[in-house]
This record gives C-alpha cells, structure tokens and sequence, in this order.
C-alpha cells in the first residue's frame, strides 16, 4: 500500500500538513460547542428574573491567578517549540515541563476553588449562575486535562519519535501547542464572562 | 483472523464494518416501528410474532403499554438517524468511496477512523442497553424535549444522553477526517471541479456535522447536568408535577432547550440527504451514459444549502410564540433554502433528458429517489410557513413530510447505492431479479405507507398517539386508513427480506463481476493500487469521437477511434 502522503510535508497547493487542517477543524467544532454554552449562558442570564452578583459569589483573585498560570504555561509552550524546531531537545523539556506545571497548577487552584464553594455549601444546583459556572469551567478543567495528558505524552512516551523522525516530532508538538493555546483562550473568555460581567 | 477486521485502520475494512453496524441498526429501528404501527392499526390487541419478547413489564400479555410505546417512538428516530442512516450514509458510504474515488491511499487519519466507529459502536450500545434497565429506554421522542425529559424518572433519559455524547464524538472524528482527505489527498490532476458529486455532497455534510452537532453535545451536557446534579438549566420556575410543586431552583428556559437541538437538527437533516444526492447523482450520471446537467451550479447549491441550513433551525418552533419578527426571518430563510434543494433536482431530473438510460436495480432506486424526495420537499413548503404550520405543526403531516425524504428518499438512494457498489466491493453481482422485486414492492409499500400521512395530518391527527387517534372525534373520519398503512409496514418487512437474501446469496454466489461492470468514469472503479493521476472531468461519458461510451477520468488520452 501507498504510504499517506503530507502527514509532515506540506502540501504545495493548500499550504497544510494534513494533521494541521485536523486540529484546526477540530478546533473550529470546540468553538461551536463553547459557542453553544455561552449562546445558553446568555439566553438563561438575559431571562432570568435577578442574578447573583458574580463576583462576589465567586473569587477574582483566584480567577486572575489562573489566568496568570494559563498564559504563562501557553508561552512555555510556544518557547517549547521553537526549541524542538531549533533542535533543542533539552530546552524543548524544560518549557514543556513548566507548560505541564502550569496546567497542574490551574487543576489545583480550580479543585480549591471547588471545594471552598462546596465547603460553603454552594451546589450547582443553587441557582443556574452557580449551575453554569460549574458545568463551563468543568468542561473547560476536562479540556486542561486532555491537553496535560497530551503534553505528558509528547514529554515522555512520546519523545521517542524524535531519534527517528523529529520533523514529524515537532509538527505534533505544534499541534499540541495549537489545542493548548485554544484551551488558553477559552479560559480567557470564560473568566471574564463567569467572574467579572 | 476475524478479530483482525475489528482493529484495522483500513478504510474500506472500517466502511464495511459500519456498512454492516448501520444495516443492523436499520433493521432494529424497523423492527420498532413495527411494533408501533400493529399498536396503532389494532391498539390493545397483543403483537403478534414477537409480542411475547418484549418483556412483561412492557407488553404484558403482548399488548403495548402507553409508556413502552414512548420508548419505541422515541428509540425509533433515534436510532434510524442517529445509528442507522448517518453512519450508512456517511460511515460506510464515505468512508470506502471517497479516498477511492479522489484516489487517496485512505483516509487522512486512519487511527481516528477507527476510534470514530468504536465511537460509534460505544453509543449504539449505550442506546440498546437502555431497554433493559429499570424504566426502559428514553421515552420522550427523539427530540427529548425539555422539561420534560429533564424530568423523565429512571436512567433511560440519562443514557439517551450518554449515547449522544458517544456518538457525536464519532460524528466529529469522522468528519473532520473525510474534510481532512478531500482537501489533502487529492490525487495530481484532482481538482476539485474534477471531484465526482458525490465527493462534494460527502465534504459538505462533513462541514455539517462538525459544526452542527457540537450544540447537541452542549445540550446533552446541561440536559446531564439538570438530570444528575439537580441543576434548572431547562426548568422554568414554578413547574409542578402530578400536582406536587417541583422542588428545583428554577429560573431555567424550556426553549433553550429546542435551540440547541434544532441548531443541530435542522443541519443534521440535510447530512441526512445530502449523501443520498451524491449517490442517486453519481448512479444517474452511470446510467443515462451522460454528465450530469449541470454540475457545478448543483456543487454551488451545496455550499448555499450548507451555510443557510445553520439559519433556518427556528421552523420547528413556530408554535413557541417566538414572535412574528423573528418568525418573519425563519419563514424567509426556509423559503430561500428550498431553492438550491429544487436547482439539485432539478438538474438530476434534467440529467436523464435524451439519455439513454439503462433501467439497472440501482437506476431504478435513484430514479424513484427523484418524485420521492419531491413529494417531501414539497410538503415541507407549508410547514415552512407559520400560517399554515400552526395547523400541521405535530400531526402526522409532519411525520409524512419527512418521511418522505428519509425512506423512499434517502433509503433509497442508500440501497440505490448498495445495489451500484456491490460489484466493486465484493466482485460479484447482486441479482437482479430480486432486486426488482424489491425496489416494486418497497415503492408500492412506502407510499402506502406514507401518502395517508398527509390526510390523516391535515383532518388535524397528533403524531405520536398511542392509539393512532381513536380517542378524537376528528380523527374518527381518518382512522381506518391505520390499518392499511400498517399492512404496507409489514408488507415492506416481507420486501425487505428479498434484499437481505440477496445480499447473503450474491455475496457467495452471485455471478463474478467484471473489474468495471457499469461501465463507470470514476475512480473507485479502477484496478490496481498503484497511484493514479487525474486527466478529466468526473463524468466523460458518450464523448463524441471517443472509442467507446466513457472515458475513465484515470485514463490519459481518449484513443480516437480507428486509432
Ligand atoms: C426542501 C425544503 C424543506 C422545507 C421547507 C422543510 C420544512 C420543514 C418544517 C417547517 C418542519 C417543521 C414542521 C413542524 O414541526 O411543524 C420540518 C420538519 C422536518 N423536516 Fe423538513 N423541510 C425541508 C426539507 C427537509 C429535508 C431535506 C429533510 C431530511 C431529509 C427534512 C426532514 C425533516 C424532519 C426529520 C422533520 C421533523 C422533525 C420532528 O419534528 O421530528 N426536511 N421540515
Ligand atoms: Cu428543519
């Protein structure tokens, strides 16, 4: 059988390696979801008889602090791949590492977050701004998630490709980087709307 | 050895695997409907056959209960087009032509498309398992309106939840793979007004799917959430229940609900045909030995119907009291949409003036395809309308108009399809005498099925009626024709079983085919794996001057006759 062409060399006539359009096409159906549960977020809060002043209920320092992390651990990454485009494997693993702590350090300061609203009794089903801060930033903690696990993997298993192909090796962190900056950019979006507004 | 099917990345061994899933899916959803259309042809006598399998706590005695006849509505359209008609269409159809027909060695991502079907097979699971825990299955229609299945007790509704998220993961693997393929792996010489019809219906239903269905996914999530963590997403204040105030926090919006699902719904309708145009317009193409009437205006009405069937979603809210201004833009854009629906028949039906066209079983399908989908295309006119829809809104006219469009429309163009690729996948034929028969008798029997919709809608009969309306007065005048849509049913199972034995018997002894037996242009049709380029257009048949009747868009320079 044929080997599949463009997996790491571009395509002349579109510019694009295939898992570039993937992950872009992926990303353009997040945003359709994270458009629907911002569409419902302002549809329930614009029928809603009184709404709970957000930020008292929930913490601007907490959530600024996340931010910070975020955006931090967004540019590690991108210093993550110029280094493995520069071949530099070493600093390739130390930015990697720190973009890996910073999304640890946000699921941390997230579950804190959690358990004080809990610990005050406060439960998503109080009234739906509790409800929606709950279920967007939950989906957006399991987006973190992913993006951990696929950074862990590029850190680890994963760097083994290296040895052998590192042109394709570094596109896939690219890739991993393109999803990390997105969930970045969700969060930027959610904070915001969810502490703030 | 068979194990080894189940996991490969191949993408004609993952299209067969979701040809044979989505046609036991197929099977399952119109074993259901069976049940529901003897219930409405006799309400209260036992089914008989197989009333005795369908469990005492549904069917004691073999009679429908009220409640198992929810679940069988509701798991009936969930599970022809969620289970059974996207994952033919798009699954299998896609998967096994599209790379061979824009001479691809597979798909973009073969491990994704693996994943997609186990997705896929993960949510069917999910969905059949939901019959036998305590409650049954889902019962609140396929559309799951809120608040209502917010509040359906048992698990049924939460795995109905749980079976969307699954397979909207798979839709969106598969969509972003096909869109992936086409746009990367073109064989040289592949441009895209050289892609067959088919390729084109293919990419813009993968468009669809991938930025129509996450709104459903959104909603499975809050509808998850109302259900499991006690939250009012879709309830509004002040709900009672059997008289009992509701102990909920409120302030949620019912409708929100319907957007979200319509937002996926209304797109999803048009995945659900636009495959089927890509077929009927690749076989007409075969048989009447001509290109298609104009091609590229059907690629542009495409792209008009893919980006306006995201605006239009609000027609099947007309009665939410929404407003007359927004109503005013939803009537607009449904009646705009309908345009670029009519230019692609349009042009299909003018494809086969002067042709001369062979009469083969999958022309035959496409060409039945044709008046069906008419039929429902034009029924949906009324409907698109808020006048006249507020008088058919949720009777059985709607169940007709869209019907129409899935069962002689759509399914048709899928066996049209089965029946036109069997040759290319299996190296034999399907005979073709039974497969006449079964392309007469399931004509016949879906008409008879589906016409007294429309008279049974307009004298004002509710769908999804658990006794088929003999409780209403004005129903009484329509009710007989019951039980000859039901006989149609049956007769179409008995139909059915001349293909399913067609399938089994050709596919050991159907007579050997030849590498190209219909004479086709495209790719797929070619021998050899090595790689291809591409010299012509999509459907060079009856070039004048050419030696024979078609010119393979493979083969470099048409040999002139005498040459
Ligand atoms: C050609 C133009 C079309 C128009 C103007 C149209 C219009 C409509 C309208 C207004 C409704 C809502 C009726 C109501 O609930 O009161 C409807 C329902 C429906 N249509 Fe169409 N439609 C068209 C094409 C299609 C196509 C191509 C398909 C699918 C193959 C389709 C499938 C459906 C389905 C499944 C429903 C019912 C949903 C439900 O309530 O369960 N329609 N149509
Ligand atoms: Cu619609």
């Amino acid at each position: 059988m044929q080997a599949l062409p463009y997996t790491t060399e571009v395509r002349p006539d579109t510019g694009l390696t295939n898992p570039k359009l993937g992950i872009w096409l992926f990303l353009a159906s997040e945003v359709m979801l994270f458009g629907s549960f911002f569409s419902s977020y302002a549809l329930l809060r614009s029928g809603a008889q009184a709404w709970p002043d957000q930020s008292a209920v929930l913490s601007v320092p907490l959530g600024t602090l996340n931010t910070v992390i975020l955006i931090t651990s967004s540019a590690t990454m991108v210093l993550s791949l110029s280094a493995i485009r520069a071949r530099h494997l070493d600093r390739f693993r130390r930015y990697l590492r720190l973009t890996l702590l910073g999304g640890v350090a946000f699921l941390a300061v997230k579950t804190f977050e959690y358990g004080d609203k809990f610990s005050h009794g406060l439960a998503p089903g109080d009234d739906n701004f509790l409800g929606l801060y709950f279920t967007l930033t939950g989906v957006h903690a399991l987006h973190v998630l992913v993006g951990l696990a696929v950074n862990a993997y590029l850190l680890w298993p994963g760097s083994r490709m290296w040895r052998t192909e590192p042109e394709r090796f570094a596109n896939r962190v690219e890739v991993a980087g393109i999803y990390w900056h997105f969930v970045d950019v969700v969060w930027i979006v959610l904070f915001p709307v969810l502490y703030v507004l | 050895m068979f194990l080894k099917y189940l996991a490969s990345t191949d993408h004609k061994v993952i299209g067969l695997l979701y040809g044979f899933t989505s046609l036991l899916f197929l099977l399952v959803g119109f074993v259901l409907v069976l049940v529901i259309r003897w219930q409405l042809a006799y309400p209260g006598d036992p089914v008989p056959l197989i009333g005795g399998w369908l469990g005492e706590a549904n069917a004691p005695g073999g009679i429908v209960l009220p409640e198992f006849y929810n679940q069988l509505g509701a798991m009936h359209g969930t599970i022809m087009v969620f289970l059974g008609v996207v994952p033919l269409a798009v699954g299998a159809f896609g998967n096994y032509l599209v790379p061979l027909q824009i001479g691809a060695p597979d798909m973009a991502f073969p491990r994704l498309n693996l994943a997609s079907y186990w997705c896929y097979v993960a949510g069917g699971a999910v969905m059949l398992a939901s019959f036998f825990v305590p409650g049954g299955a889902a019962n609140n229609g396929w559309t799951s309106y809120a608040p209502l299945s917010d509040l359906a007790p048992g698990a049924g509704q939460t795995m109905w939840l749980a079976g969307m998220l699954f397979i909207i993961c798979s839709s969106l693997l598969g969509a972003l793979n096909v869109i992936t393929t086409i746009v990367q792996l073109r064989a040289p010489g592949m441009t895209w007004f050289r892609l067959p019809f088919f390729v084109w219906a293919q990419f813009i239903t993968a468009f669809l799917l991938l930025l129509a269905f996450p709104a459903l996914q959104a909603a499975a999530i809050l509808q998850g959430m109302d259900r499991l963590a006690g939250t009012s997403f879709f309830l509004p204040s002040g709900l009672a229940v059997s008289g009992q105030r509701l102990e909920v926090a409120g302030g949620g919006n019912a409708l929100l609900w319907q957007h979200l699902f319509w937002f996926l719904g209304h797109p999803e309708v048009y995945v659900l045909i636009l495959p089927a145009m890509g077929i009927v317009a690749e076989v007409v193409a075969n048989n009447t030995r001509k290109p298609l009437w104009g091609y590229r205006v059907m690629v542009y009405s495409l792209f008009v119907l893919g980006v306006l069937s995201f605006v239009v979603w609000a027609h099947h809210m007309f009665l939410t009291g929404m407003g007359t201004a927004v109503s005013a833009f939803f009537q607009t854009t449904t009646m705009i949409i309908s345009i670029p629906s009519v230019v692609i028949l349009s042009s299909l039906m003018l494809s086969l003036h002067g042709g001369s066209i062979r009469f083969t079983t999958p022309m035959l399908f496409a060409l039945a395809f044709l008046p069906m989908f008419g039929i429902g295309g034009l029924t949906g006119l009324p409907l698109g309308l808020a006048t006249t829809d507020i008088a058919l809104h949720d009777t059985n006219y709607v169940v007709g108009h869209f019907h129409y469009l899935v069962a002689p429309g759509t399914i048709f163009a899928l066996f049209a399809g089965i029946y036109h690729w069997f040759p290319r996948v299996t190296g034999r034929m399907l005979n073709d005498w039974l497969g006449r028969i079964h392309f007469a008798g399931s004509l016949v029997c879906m008409n008879v099925i589906f016409l007294p919709m429309f008279v049974q809608g307009l004298a004002g009969v509710n769908r999804r009626l658990w006794d088929g309306g003999a409780e209403y007065v004005h129903a009484q005048e329509v009710l007989y024709l019951n039980v000859p849509m039901s006989m149609a049913a049956f007769a179409l199972a008995v139909f059915q079983l001349f293909f399913i034995a067609n399938l089994f018997l050709s596919l050991r002894g159907g007579p050997a085919a030849e590498p190209n037996p219909w004479r086709a242009t495209t790719l797929e049709w070619r021998t050899g794996g090595e790689p291809v380029r591409v010299y012509r257009d999509p459907y060079a048949y009856s070039v004048p001057g050419a030696p024979s009747d078609f010119v393979p868009q493979y083969q470099a320079e048409p040999q002139r006759a005498g040459a």
